[in-house]
């Protein structure tokens, strides 16, 4: 029986792997179609999104039943509880994605900056690079890089931020951009929140590893309001 | 999934010891090579329905059944059914282990031989086959002429199952197999049953909660001789249909 159950936590392991290469997946791609304004491969990111949902509502479906008929305990009871917690930040990071694509999407011949646009298309390999790292660390279950990439958090918050100065600089300097920089502040923001996600995951990740829950990343100032 | 004729299908069922009535009117189907488990409060009529089907009640003289029981179709119960051979196809696993005095060879050879069986070498293959399937083979591979009981509970309970597939059944039925045994003879034996039933229908009747969500694929629960809900393990250990279920699984009573 044990070796039944030890495949079923394989397979719950696996599909969260895999969820986690479709979510980084649209994220590549909803940053790609924006700074490259192409519309089909945002549409692209929306119709998948489905399939997206799917693997959490399945993910999910798995673990409760796990917990009701194997009754897990210890190392097997945090394993579950990780997928739960951590499919849940992933679909909430493909939604983010799918809000990008929609940015994209609703520009009809917005006047745009390129410098602004070079800076979100370097925001967003940041955190392609941090999405693919949390998932690694995920699968090896490695703390201390899941602990590393939380870290990192700060930086895409710190370009995010520069995003919005820049967006609002180019604003006052020419009206014209009112309407794409919008799109500029909002997309900049959904990649902000696509970071916080993935430091969830970094804190479910230690959670898996030491049983405690805990914050990473408190870094609330009244100073960077 | 497929629906395919069940294994064995109960219509109606109601036996009587005496004037007490303990199955009123039970109706269930048995699916092929699925393992279904039985619960329930003690004296709710699982181990006396169990054991009618393979009319191991017939040995109680004040038992009386009304009712059917079909195995591929046929009445157990109508007067052409060989019982012998009934038994030989529906085969029984108790709660105590309950090996022969004999050796463990013998133990296995026994049943195959009182069906006819008289060639030492198709012995030996039933033998070694029937204690590889009860996934004992190598622990007693070297000294098959040791007697049977001593052996370890844990162990003894494996040779019973070996014994039982030694006839080739098609049903199994297992009464508690477990209760008597450790927790680690127990995971043993749960790890086997979810690999016998790649080639037998199983029943299993158990007081263990956790052993009928681990192991089976369908689950009847039993509450004083009725049956008050039965269907996919997984449906009923999530979200039963009925409150009785509900609260005997989740410790409310019982």
């Amino acid at each position: 029986m044990r070796r039944a159950y030890d495949e079923e936590l394989e397979q719950l392991h696996r599909k969260f792997y895999q969820m986690g290469c479709m979510v980084n997946e649209a994220i590549y791609k909803s940053i790609k179609a924006f700074v490259k304004h192409d519309k089909e491969l945002a549409k692209g990111v929306i119709d998948e999104d489905k399939e997206i949902n799917q693997y959490e509502h399945d993910l999910e479906q798995s673990c409760i039943e796990l917990i009701a008929l194997q009754q897990p305990v210890t190392t097997d009871l945090r394993k579950i509880i990780t997928v739960m917690k951590a499919s849940a930040d992933l679909e909430r990071m493909g939604d983010h994605a799918v809000s990008i694509a929609k940015s994209t999407i609703r520009v009809k011949g917005n006047k745009r900056n390129a410098t602004v646009e070079g800076m979100i298309s370097d925001a967003g390999e940041k955190i392609k690079k941090m999405g693919e790292d949390i998932l690694s660390a995920y699968v090896e279950y490695d703390k201390e890089r899941a602990l590393e990439i939380a870290k990192y958090d700060y930086l895409v918050d710190s370009l995010v931020h520069d995003i919005k100065e820049a967006s609002i600089a180019e604003m006052k300097k020419d009206p014209e951009l009112v309407l794409g920089a919008t799109d500029y502040i909002m997309v900049s923001t959904y990649i902000e929140r696509i970071g916080d996600y993935i430091t969830n995951i970094s804190e479910w990740i230690v959670y898996f590893d030491t049983g405690e829950i805990q914050e990473l990343n408190t870094h609330h100032t009244y100073e960077n309001l | 999934m497929a629906t395919q004729s069940p294994k064995m299908n109960i219509k109606d069922l109601k036996l009587w010891y005496g004037d007490f009535q303990a199955l009123h009117g039970l109706d269930l189907e048995i699916p092929e090579k699925q393992i279904t488990a039985f619960i329930g409060p003690s004296g709710c009529g699982k181990s006396t329905f169990i054991k009618s089907l393979n009319r191991m009640n017939d040995l109680i003289e004040t038992c009386r059944i009304e009712g059917t029981i079909e195995l591929d179709g046929k009445n157990i119960y109508s007067n052409k059914m060989d019982v012998n051979k009934l038994r030989k196809r529906v085969g029984m696993v108790f709660q105590q282990p309950n090996p022969f005095p004999k050796s463990i060879y013998d133990n296995i050879a026994y049943g195959p031989r009182t069906h006819g069986i008289k060639d030492k070498k198709t012995l030996d293959e039933i033998v070694e086959r029937s204690l590889k399937q009860a996934a004992i083979w190598d622990e007693v591979k070297d000294h098959l002429d040791r007697n049977a009981l001593s052996i370890s509970g844990g162990q003894q309970q494996r040779i019973c199952i070996a014994r039982a597939l030694a006839v080739e059944p098609e049903v199994l039925l297992m009464d508690e197999p477990t209760s008597a045994l450790d927790p680690i003879s127990t995971a043993k034996i749960e790890e086997l049953v979810s690999d016998l039933k790649n080639e037998y229908t199983i029943v299993m009747v158990t007081h263990n909660m956790q052993q009928a969500s681990r192991v089976s694929d369908k689950t009847a629960f039993f509450l004083n001789g009725h049956i008050i809900e039965t269907g996919d393990t997984r449906k009923i250990f999530t979200n039963p249909d009925q409150e009785e279920t509900e609260n005997y699984i989740s410790g409310r009573f019982g």
